[in-house]
């Protein structure tokens, strides 16, 4: 064990005043925090509280813009993951890499693998050594050191990372998320393991949103909301209700819907969708109606308006439009049939950066302003111009890429590309991440619009408030299913979130 | 919402040097440089030889069967593919030309034996790459021997001759002074011009090179689309064999037609394309033909061996690649 014993100091690895910005987006905004040696400190937060951000932060993946980070009473100013693992400060992911084509004892001892007449790796020794850290921590049975460490589980990668950390002299311990794809006794597994390194003066820094796991587990709970640190408290003093009044109570923004009126007929109903990530999902919407659509980071939210839009495979269930059964197998279909999604991903899987305004906003329309295949480019102009002003869009020209165009901008064209189909149904892919506030009121002015015009949309947003403050009925999403559908007026952020958060340790 | 035309939309009146600027594209004007540069050098090297109308013609009448290849080249390499079986194409398309026309002895047959094997041997690399998953290098390096051995079988390895002499007018005629080839060549390339900047199909070409997931998610048949610029690939090497076999007044099975993959590929990376997709233009890739035609015409009038020219073609298709990607990178 390399482990040091708790040192006279009480904080290992100290924030302090830290901030971190990406643009307009604030995600850490002077977060102070003390991890203390040989403790379990959780991190708890929604998504997009700035966990992340600060796990990022503190292992030197960013710089922070402002504030100081120490570690045993010594400013650091890490510029790389490679960095933070020198000085003992390593984050451990869900999924960890390993070593393709090497053992479970090369991932451990990689870098200094014992040698024998100086040149030759001493594989005797590299397994001997490798089954005695593993029993170390009861593992002596589960993993053979000799086995290709490729065959290894998510559980067992990360246990392997954190073996190798142990080897590197290790101070400080993020896991990240690292239950999430492990079963009950995997996790009780990595439980012991956590509580053993602790009791052997590592600092652990356990980011869940597993509330049950975190309160068993920790013995202090710190909790981010808006990038900003809202509170550390002693894991025994709190239960569930309070961890989520810590974690909700962000601001409303007013007038965000101006009108909600009854809503028209059914537009859309989907009947027992399946999909590699979506699992018997029913629903349905009218015409004027916003169905807010929440649910945590890998609840399936983004897949399931891929599966109504024929972008993913669906494997059962059926779409009805209008009460018409419709067949959707390929994005093509459910444009035509006037369903129609705009991405969460604008770079990946909406935009073309290196083609102008016109062409970006108008290649959904295309076929429809091109007879004989020749674009009539009076009518797309005329189309283009149109949409984009209605959109409020910024730009010095039609002709400019639209790569050189402010996030915000680049989403109104997404949504002025849409638009122009003339929708029935607006699938919206968190319409509002990346972009400014006054790129964000336009947005919500014109979800109002589009409903009062009778529009039938479907709104995926991790932010509560905007689900909130947006929605007529709320569906709330858990692992793919649909765990409640909550009318908007009587919903809360605890409401959706008791909803969304995974129940079972 | 309507109140606010934060655009400002209507094109100015221009000049006359700015319309043409905009009609090359003001990225190609670098390129037209490289040309001009390129003919100052060899005309006065080689002042007497080089301007001639004899040789001016020659020039042209060099280029145009890799003008239309490379044309070609140009919207698969767009829509982030590419297609190295090119010269292949054309030496098969020769060979089933000459073939065709020795049972039947018409012309209208043999340019239809051309382009049908041509459009053939391009569907079967779009189909290989599209439902067979197979990376656009590999199929085309796999083809371009398959194409080739197959030319070798039917025609035994040898030249086959040609004795139609309307099929070969299209060789050696002339129309107004004008040879054939070259009247072709600027068809051609008035069509592919047309169709890459007025057609719906030319503008999804370039969505689906620059960003394939946004492409589709638009609602465009993407592997169609893949296909069917393979195919026409094939129809235009096929009419490039029609007026190979017709000037040498034979059936080819590689001469004239081997090697014409690395030209293509070089004129379209000379004029603006990039490996990825989504990037460059016909009018570009025709720069880049006649840089091409200009370097090739000079090293022969300065006799320069022919072993020496096939370095300097490589050194020049590296070059292409590195002043592309020294541009994309110094505008990221």
């Amino acid at each position: 064990m390399t482990t040091q014993s708790p040192t006279t100091n009480p904080t290992r690895l100290s924030f302090s005043g830290v901030s971190k910005s990406f643009g307009v987006v604030r995600a850490l905004r002077d977060v102070s925090m003390d991890l203390r040696p040989g403790e379990i400190l959780a991190l708890m937060g929604e998504n997009g509280a700035g966990k992340s951000t600060l796990l990022k932060v503190m292992s030197g993946v960013y710089p922070a813009d402002q504030g100081q980070i120490t570690l045993d009473g010594t400013l650091q100013n890490f510029t790389s993951p490679l960095d933070a693992r020198r000085a003992g400060v390593r984050v451990v992911h869900q999924e960890p890499d390993i070593i393709p084509g090497t053992t479970v004892a090369e991932n451990i001892f990689v870098g200094e693998l014992p040698r024998r007449a100086g040149r030759f790796v001493d594989w005797t020794k590299l397994n001997d050594d490798a089954a005695q850290l593993l029993t170390s921590f009861r593992f002596g049975q589960a993993i053979d050191p000799a086995s290709p460490a490729s065959d290894l589980t998510a559980a067992k990668r990360q246990m392997i990372e954190i073996m190798r950390s142990l080897r590197q002299g290790l101070k400080v311990l993020a896991l990240d998320e690292p239950t999430s794809s492990l079963s009950e006794a995997e996790a009780e597994d990595l439980f012991a393991l956590v509580r053993q390194l602790r009791d052997g003066g590592v600092s652990i820094l356990y980011v869940s949103h597993r509330m049950n796991e975190i309160l068993g587990l920790s013995d202090r709970v710190a909790v981010l909301r808006d990038g900003a640190m809202v509170g550390v408290r002693p894991a025994a003093e709190l239960d569930q209700a309070q961890l989520i009044s810590m974690m909700v109570g962000r601001t409303l923004e007013d007038g965000m819907r101006k009108t909600r009126q009854t809503a028209g007929p059914v537009v859309l109903e989907a009947d027992g969708l399946v999909s590699p990530d979506v699992r018997d999902v029913s629903f349905s919407i009218k015409a004027g109606e916003v169905l807010g659509i929440a649910g945590l980071i890998g609840a399936g939210r983004t897949e399931l308006a891929k599966t109504l839009f024929g972008a993913l495979p669906r494997s059962a269930g059926n779409i009805r439009i209008d009460g018409q059964d419709t067949r959707i197998s390929e994005p093509r279909d459910a444009i035509r049939a006037g369903l129609v999604y705009v991405p969460e991903e604008r770079k990946a899987d909406g935009i073309f950066a290196e083609r102008s305004v016109m062409e970006n906003a108008s290649i959904a329309i295309l076929r429809r302003i091109s007879p004989f295949r020749l674009i009539q480019k009076a009518e797309e102009r005329r189309i283009v111009t149109d949409f984009a002003s209605r959109m409020r869009v910024k730009t010095p020209s039609l002709e400019q890429w639209i790569g050189k165009l402010s996030g915000g901008n680049q989403q109104k064209l997404m949504l002025a590309r849409w638009l122009a189909t003339q929708p029935r149904v607006l699938m919206l892919d968190e319409p509002t991440r990346g972009i400014d506030v006054g790129a964000k009121a336009d947005v919500y002015a014109l979800i109002d619009e589009l409903a009062k015009q009778g529009a039938a949309i479907l709104l995926i947003s991790s932010e509560l408030p905007e689900i909130l403050g947006l929605s007529d009925r709320i569906l709330c999403l858990q692992a793919g299913r649909i765990t409640a559908t909550l009318d908007a007026a009587t919903a809360s952020e605890e409401s959706i979130l008791q909803a969304i958060m995974p129940r079972h340790v | 919402m309507t109140d606010t035309p934060a655009l400002t939309t209507s094109p100015k009146r221009r000049g006359v040097i700015r319309r043409i600027v905009t009609a090359i594209g003001p990225q190609n004007l670098s390129l037209l440089a490289a040309l001009v540069v390129l003919i100052l050098i060899f005309g006065t090297l080689r002042p007497d030889a080089f301007f001639s109308t004899r040789n001016l013609a020659a020039i042209l009448n060099a280029i145009a069967i890799l003008g239309i290849v490379a044309m070609a080249q140009t919207v698969v390499i767009i829509s982030g593919g590419i297609d190295v079986s090119v010269g292949s194409i054309v030496g098969l398309g020769s060979i089933v030309a000459a073939t065709a026309m020795l049972h039947f002895d018409s012309a209208f047959i043999g340019i239809l034996a051309a382009v049908a094997a041509g459009s053939l041997a391009g569907l079967v690399n779009g189909l290989l790459i599209t439902k067979g998953r197979v990376n656009p290098i590999i199929t085309t390096l796999a083809t371009l021997a398959i194409f080739q051995g197959l030319s070798f079988i039917v025609s035994n390895g040898k030249a086959i001759g040609v004795l139609n002499t309307s099929f070969n007018w299209i060789g050696s005629g002339r129309i107004g002074g004008v040879p054939i080839t070259v009247i072709v060549f600027v068809a051609i390339a008035a069509l592919m011009v047309f169709f890459m900047r007025a057609t719906d199909m030319g503008r999804n070409i370039y969505a689906i090179g620059g960003n394939p997931n946004a492409a589709r998610l638009a609602g465009i048949r993407i592997e169609r689309y893949r296909v069917g610029v393979y195919v026409l690939t094939g129809i235009v090497c096929g009419i490039a064999a029609v007026l190979l076999t017709a000037r040498s007044t034979s059936g080819q099975p590689s001469s004239g037609s081997a090697g014409l993959e690395l030209e293509a590929i070089t004129a379209a990376f000379l004029g603006g394309c990039a490996m990825a997709g989504g990037r460059g233009t016909i009018i570009g890739t025709i720069l880049g033909v006649l840089i091409i035609g200009t370097l090739n015409n000079g090293m022969l009038l300065m006799m320069v061996p022919n072993f020496y020219q096939l370095v300097a073609k490589g050194a020049l298709l590296l070059a292409a690649v590195m002043i592309m990607e020294f541009r994309t990178g110094a505008r990221k």
